[in-house]
């Protein structure tokens, strides 16, 4: 079977990579890349542990075709941290002890951030509709609506005193 | 391309249900072509009063699209019943018709809205009814080499409304049990003056039940009207038993969904006049 080049950009990094034509963005971010925050759960797109953005758009990376990242911008948890200094979200998840085993962590920051990104304050509502893609089979969720909600306030806060 | 290969072929557009199908090895397609990139099919264009859809338009794009929402709530509220956020980010409309579940969330709103799927064919393109496409569970009427291209929502008339209602024991992430679509008019007397209403998940295809939408034209949509509606309804399914719910749960669910969407049909009706 033929491989299939493609051109990406990965984190806000230029990437190439090849891959197979039936490969998953998944397969190719863990197996290629080396990028295994990237967890894999069911996938079939049930449990979005493999989020990833895909143009800006929250998408399950074991529902991508590893080809359909040409001239993509893709966001995985490794573009969170900035160097050493952890996005408010991941800090938050500490703080909050928002995770057990945390095989679904990586794919509940990358959801949170995309809502934050477009609504950075929701209401716990919004914030359990949003995330009803990511499961969790330790927390019972109510920890992590915590952290999100918390790493909002402060996301808001820092915003604010940038003007 | 399509037409040529001998073997297995999918078309991809967002891929929900296709890569579930490759990993499951329920579909191993020696041709996968991915339509995304063809001109138009990413986009919600304006056309004639109402809306053609391309058939790689997810379903967020469409829940953002606050022209579309307001012309067609019903068809996008049962579009973005389609699983979760990250899949709302890549599954389609279209793609939701050609699986061809009878269980499809965004067919009900589509066959009482009357939308037509614009099909690119060998033989060139052509317009089809969106009640002709499905042939049963996972079949279509689409012929080897057909690519939907869009789907067309036409215009509609002042005071008119739709809505979606299906029932699933979750509230989010399920698969329809029983649902139902009603899409009417109403005159400036307040009373309907035109109809349609469609139930998924009662049978092998989604149905168009002209003895329901009978039942309340003419009608203010009172009492004894949504209650000939809803056995209308009820009598024209022909439902499976399965772990997800009994035949005769189904039967009576699809009058009760079917009666409430068309009372939520109604108030959209009203609020669109009004704001007309």
């Amino acid at each position: 079977m033929k491989t299939i080049q493609v051109s990406t950009t990965i984190n806000g990094d230029a990437t190439e990579f090849l891959c197979g034509p039936d490969e998953s963005l998944l397969d190719v971010l863990r197996n290629r890349l080396g990028l295994t925050g990237v967890k894999e759960g069911c996938g079939t797109g049930d449990c979005g542990a493999c989020s990833v953005t895909l143009d800006g758009r929250l998408v399950c990376s074991c529902l991508v075709l590893g080809a359909e990242a040409e001239g993509a911008q893709i966001g995985t948890v490794e573009g969170l941290a900035q160097g050493d200094r952890l996005h408010p979200l991941q800090q938050s998840f500490i703080d909050h002890a928002a995770l057990q085993c945390g095989i679904c962590t990586p794919g509940i920051l990358v959801a949170a951030k995309a809502l934050l990104d477009r609504n950075p304050d929701p209401t716990d509502t919004e914030l359990r509709y949003w995330l009803a893609g990511n499961l969790c089979r330790c927390t019972g969720y109510d920890k992590i609506i915590h952290a999100v909600q918390a790493a909002a306030r402060t996301m808001r806060e820092t915003a604010d005193a940038q003007g | 391309m399509l037409a040529a290969e001998p073997g297995v072929t999918r078309i991809l557009t967002g891929g929900t249900d296709v890569m579930v199908q490759m990993r499951a090895g329920l579909a191993a397609p020696a041709l996968v072509v991915d339509v995304k990139h063809l001109t138009g099919l990413r986009a919600i264009t304006p056309e004639a009063g109402g809306y053609r859809i391309g058939a790689a338009v997810p379903g967020a794009v469409m829940g953002e699209h606050a022209g579309l929402r307001a012309l067609w709530p019903g068809v996008v509220e049962g579009v973005e019943l389609i699983g979760s956020t990250q899949v709302q980010g890549r599954a389609t409309m279209a793609g939701n018709l050609c699986n061809g579940s009878p269980a499809a969330d965004a067919v009900p709103g589509l066959v009482a809205a009357d939308a037509v799927v614009r099909i690119m064919g060998v033989d060139g393109a052509r317009d089809c009814p969106v009640i002709d496409i499905p042939a049963g569970p996972g079949r279509t009427t689409l012929a080897k080499g057909d690519i939907v291209t869009s789907i067309f929502l036409p215009a509609r008339p002042a005071r008119s409304g739709d809505a979606y209602l299906r029932f699933t024991p979750r509230s989010e992430m399920d698969i329809a049990v029983v649902s139902a679509a009603v899409s009417l008019t109403l005159g400036a007397d307040g009373a309907v003056t035109a109809a349609r209403v469609a139930l998924g998940a009662v049978a092998p295809t989604v149905l168009l039940v002209d003895e329901a939408a009978q039942a309340i034209i003419g009608t203010r949509l009172d009492d004894a009207a949504l209650a000939a509606l809803a056995a209308a309804c009820s009598a024209a399914c022909r439902p499976i038993d399965d772990k997800r719910g009994t035949v005769a749960f189904r039967t009576q669910v699809a009058g009760v969904l079917a009666r409430r969407a068309a009372s939520i049909a109604r108030d959209r009706a009203h609020s669109a006049g009004d704001a007309a």
